[in-house]
């Protein structure tokens, strides 16, 4: 009886952790830009991932392959928004992003403020490569 | 488990065809660098499933590994990326 119940929450776990990366594959099909894409792309990281681990857990039933799966999971967790975050930022500079689907630009305000203060701290003369930035 | 299998299996072969599509159009490399990622990602959720599904623990570092490979790789990639459109 345990052992049914356990296999059908296990299946589901995996069904499930699937259809993470069919959403993941379609996004990244539909979506029309770098960083809705990006968020597509989280999808099975994260909570895919999760699903699968807890799956092959569940299914395996022992307590020394649990640390295993736990420090995959995790590694999975730091590292995905540190690549993320890469990949965004190259995007933003190399302006690889569609203006028009964004609601906010929070970056925007705070690069102006930043080469407004260059300018004032070296002049109108000084550096002026910030031209990746600015739209 | 085997009506499982074949749904997770025809799901995840779709999700990496979606995914190679997009490998293949991308119009930028960090485009690519992220259909990337994804693919090695169903390719650790298929190396997960086989293990779930004839409970064994043969394939778990090659999960950690791809995790690994992942992360390096992508941050890489975008790390050198500097070219304004033809990047």
């Amino acid at each position: 009886m345990l052992d049914t119940v356990i296999d059908v929450v296990a299946g589901t776990f995996m069904v499930v952790g699937c259809l993470m990366s069919l959403a993941a594959g379609i996004g990244m099909l539909r979506f029309p830009d770098l960083l809705s894409r990006l968020h597509a792309a989280t999808k099975p990281q994260v909570l895919g991932l999760l699903l699968l681990l807890a799956a092959l857990g569940l299914e395996l039933r022992s307590w020394v392959v649990l640390p295993v799966l736990l420090l995959a999971w995790l590694l999975q967790l730091l590292t995905a928004p540190v690549s993320a975050h890469m990949v965004g930022r190259a995007g933003y500079r190399t302006r690889h992003l569609r203006r028009e689907t964004l609601i906010v630009d929070e970056l925007a305000a705070v690069v102006q403020a930043a080469a407004q203060r260059e300018e004032l701290e070296h002049g109108a003369d000084g550096q002026r490569d910030r031209s990746d930035f600015l739209d | 488990m085997s009506i499982v299998l074949w749904v997770c299996g025809i799901t995840l072969s779709i999700a990496a065809c979606l995914t190679i599509i997009r490998l293949a159009k991308g119009p930028s490399i960090l485009e690519r660098v992220i259909a990337t990622d994804v693919l090695l990602l169903i390719l650790s959720a298929a190396l997960c499933i086989e293990m779930t599904v004839n409970k064994h623990t043969d394939n778990l570092i090659f999960v950690l590994l791809a995790c690994l490979v992942g992360f390096v790789g992508s941050v890489t990639v975008s790390r050198f990326v500097t070219d304004r459109r033809n990047a």
